[in-house]
């Protein structure tokens, strides 16, 4: 008895996105089929897996620390690492230090780092602020002059901020991460601001923002899958952009994940426990629909890389 | 494809009897036209028309009941391809094999391992509930003596042999705990289903490739077998997603009957890595597989692997609420701070997960909204004063700590006023606004 193969035919496509210049650039997006529907469509760009590099960290949980400890001072060592040793596809810096309510480092300090992580490592890199709509904004612009031609992914722009954020990348030519909380409309809505401002929707990346395992992950699946069911099957032209994930950031901030066997020994061991949580959110997500998926432990970065191929096989 | 409520209608006796529990026949054929509702219900429609209209009628992926009493589970009743369309309604089940060619000490540790994975989250009961037992040894009576062992650990049966009797010595063994028998292959179905339908048991039906499995598992539906679970076996991961999104495209988008029935994937036989098998059984969770058998249990991968099932089976039109009470953050005494905020389960699992960061021990109040967020529910009229009075004059607060400071979130700093009139005895503190912000805030007013 033969099966027929139920098949739906995309009518829109995912923008191929570029990030990175010269022998750097990966491209991102250019799908025309859900995740891995490759009966359908076609995938032409892999998502990419991320390595988070913080430009200062504070107390990491253990599972971390074990894997972190020699590199987590110094971000160019660790975006070499992740790169070289773990296999990133591209680094992910979020420049912590900046914080307001932290070290309030200024900008052109974490400019400084943001051009020495750009030099060490042959893959694209995505700089993120810390959500401080002034400070981000200052960042981007600093960054976006100090790294004129390396077409680097500066986020988040929100709302609030999308003018300051949005103005330097485009005179600069990188391209921007737009973050909205966890909602189709306020995702399109974003797009349509940076579009209007100038920007090329094929220099826009959506964070839809990251719910981890426990904590959202079901809002953040949906309105991802939302986000390309309408791109694809409605070819809505403003949801047609990559999805960002940041997974790390949100995944170890969960007491489940960072918590120890001490004040927790019904959970198990905290080591593979804390890889679980970031790894299974990022399955979740990647089944949704994420382009760029951001992660913390080498670990996760292995499993999700290996389910990628996998996937594609 | 399926008939509409009117062409039901029309072949219904339209007397009204009620006998079905409908006021109307109406009313009945347009729940058996949505599936929600059995066509045995009307006792006068004719044989003729029961066969007619049984296809038509059957929910496009039939339920699946496993076990029996409190612990049985059931799997299927699926409607859409998509959680968001609805909800997806069978929470996926996780379950871990046992097989009797394994020693004692590793059929005990796997056991107690099911037994310890229990976990409560938002109300709900989390655990693994199948227990997967294998007959590899070939040995009939060891096979049995590993199924008596495996029923005293309460959790539904999946007896896997693919000879016959040694599924006979099994089922025997099983007794009346209702297993679910795997599985019918190309070399035993007529026996297996046989067997299958002479016990009244679900039984699994397993084949390499898709082609096979329509096959099979039209068969089966042939023979009038209503609870069948499907097993697509590349145990290859990326074959086996594919297969997994097309069986449940057929069923609901093209009403295919051999693939209108539950799934079950093993993750345990498509790798020998413990942490890519749990996340390819995450992978399965969301992408349709009805039971998810692991090699173990540990809860370093089931934790997660369970919060997954019930974040993905969510309701999204409902809201996850956590219960209205005093939670103790840390260990919080007489003097420890007082907050309240609402009942929806982010909030609470935020809010709770930064006080607890902070190591300031607290008293946590949840207010009842409806399980909706701070704002949400202040602009409902949920989380304002009267009823947040209300909530701290009942809880008992009073007692238990010594100063009189109530903590409330910066997004209802407008409250404040009128919350200290509805509770007079109480100082009223604007916290902050976003969670996040709660530890420096806490270490700053603790020592104040």
């Amino acid at each position: 008895m033969a099966f027929n193969l139920p098949t739906e035919t995309a009518k829109g496509r995912i923008r191929e996105v570029e990030i990175g210049a010269g022998e750097k650039a990966r491209k991102v997006g250019g799908e025309n089929c859900m995740p891995f529907y490759l009966w359908e469509g076609e995938m032409p760009n892999k998502p990419l897996v991320a390595c988070e590099v913080l430009d200062e960290v504070g107390e990491l949980p253990s599972a971390l620390e074990k894997v972190l400890g020699d590199v987590k001072d110094d971000p160019v060592a660790w975006a070499k690492k992740a790169v070289e040793e773990w296999g990133a596809d591209a680094i992910f810096l979020c420049l912590a230090s900046t914080d307001p309510k932290g070290s309030n480092r200024p900008a052109e300090e974490a400019a400084e780092t943001v051009m020495k992580v750009e030099e060490a490592v042959n893959v694209p890199l995505i700089v993120y602020g810390t959500e401080d709509l002034d400070k981000d904004a200052e960042i981007a612009r600093v960054v976006a002059t100090k790294a004129e031609g390396k077409n680097l992914v500066i986020g988040p722009a929100k709302e609030e901020n999308h003018k300051k954020v949005g103005a330097p990348a485009i005179g600069y030519k990188h391209v921007v991460s737009a973050m909205t909380p966890i909602d189709v409309n306020l995702a399109k809505q974003l797009n349509i601001l940076l579009t209007n401002l100038g920007m090329e929707p094929d220099k826009l990346i959506i964070d839809p923002t990251t719910g981890a395992l426990g904590y959202g992950l079901e809002y953040t699946y949906s309105v991802m899958e939302r986000l390309k069911i309408a791109a694809l099957m409605q070819d809505d032209s403003m949801t047609q952009m990559p999805l960002l994930a940041n997974i790390g950031l949100q995944a170890w901030k969960t007491k489940e994940a960072k918590s120890s066997i001490e004040d927790y020994p019904e959970w198990g061991d905290p080591e593979k426990r804390g890889i679980m949580w970031e790894t299974l959110t990022a399955v979740a997500l990647l089944m949704a629909g994420a382009n760029i998926l951001v992660l913390r432990h080498p670990e996760s970065i292995r499993l999700v890389k290996q389910l990628i191929t996998d996937l594609s096989a | 494809m399926g008939l509409s409520g009117l062409d039901i209608f029309k072949k219904l006796p339209k007397t009204n009897c009620k006998e079905c529990g409908f006021p109307t026949c109406l009313a009945f054929a347009m729940k058996l036209a949505a599936g929600q509702a059995e066509l045995e219900k009307c006792p006068y429609v004719s044989e003729e028309v029961k066969a007619e209209l049984a296809e038509a009628s059957a929910p496009p992926i039939r339920g699946v009941t496993v076990g029996v009493g409190d612990e049985a589970f059931k799997v299927g009743e699926e409607l859409v391809l998509y959680r968001h369309e609805k909800t997806f309604f069978n929470p996926t089940v996780l379950g871990v094999l046992v097989s009797d060619d394994m020693d004692d000490a590793q059929v005990d540790q796997l056991l107690g391992q099911v037994k310890d994975c229990v976990h409560e989250r938002v109300g709900v009961t989390l655990k693994v509930r199948a227990v997967a037992v294998k007959a590899a040894s070939g040995d009939a009576a060891k096979f049995k003596a590993l199924v008596e062992k495996v029923k005293g650990v309460s959790r539904p049966i999946i007896l896997m042999a693919e000879d016959v009797e040694l599924m006979k010595a099994g089922v025997e063994a099983a007794g009346d705990t209702r297993p679910l028998l795997y599985a019918a292959t190309e070399a035993n179905i007529d026996a297996m289903a046989a067997l299958a339908q002479e016990k009244g048991l679900p039984l699994a039906v397993k084949a390499e490739d898709l082609d096979k499995l329509a096959e099979l598992a039209q068969k089966l539906v042939d023979m009038g077998m209503k609870e069948v679970v499907l097993d697509p076996a590349p145990r290859k991961p990326g074959q086996t997603f594919k297969d997994l999104v097309a069986i449940r495209r057929a069923a609901l988008n093209q009403k295919f009957a051999p693939f209108g029935f539950p799934t079950i994937t093993f993750p345990c036989e498509e790798t020998g890595d413990e942490l890519y098998e749990t996340a390819l059984a995450g992978l399965y969770i969301c992408k349709y597989g009805g039971i998810v058998i692991l090699s173990h249990a540990e809860p370093w991968r089931m934790y997660p692997l369970l919060v997954l099932v019930l974040n993905i089976y969510t309701d999204p039109q409902r809201p996850m609420a956590v219960d209205s009470k005093f939670y103790e953050i840390g260990n919080p005494d007489e003097n420890s701070p007082v907050l309240v905020t609402t009942n929806f389960s982010l909030t609470y699992f935020i809010v709770s997960g930064e006080i607890e960061g902070s190591k300031i021990p607290a008293w946590l109040g949840v207010v009842d909204c409806d399980g909706q967020s701070v704002l949400t529910a202040w602009a409902a009229g949920k989380f304002v004063p009267e009823v947040i009075a209300k909530f701290i004059n009942t809880s008992g607060i009073a007692e238990k700590v010594k100063h009189r400071k109530l903590i409330i979130p910066g997004y209802v700093a407008q409250i404040s006023g009128e919350l200290e009139e509805e509770l007079p005895d109480w100082e009223i503190i604007v916290g902050t606004r976003e969670a996040a912000d709660l530890p420096a805030f806490l270490r700053q007013f603790s020592t104040t």
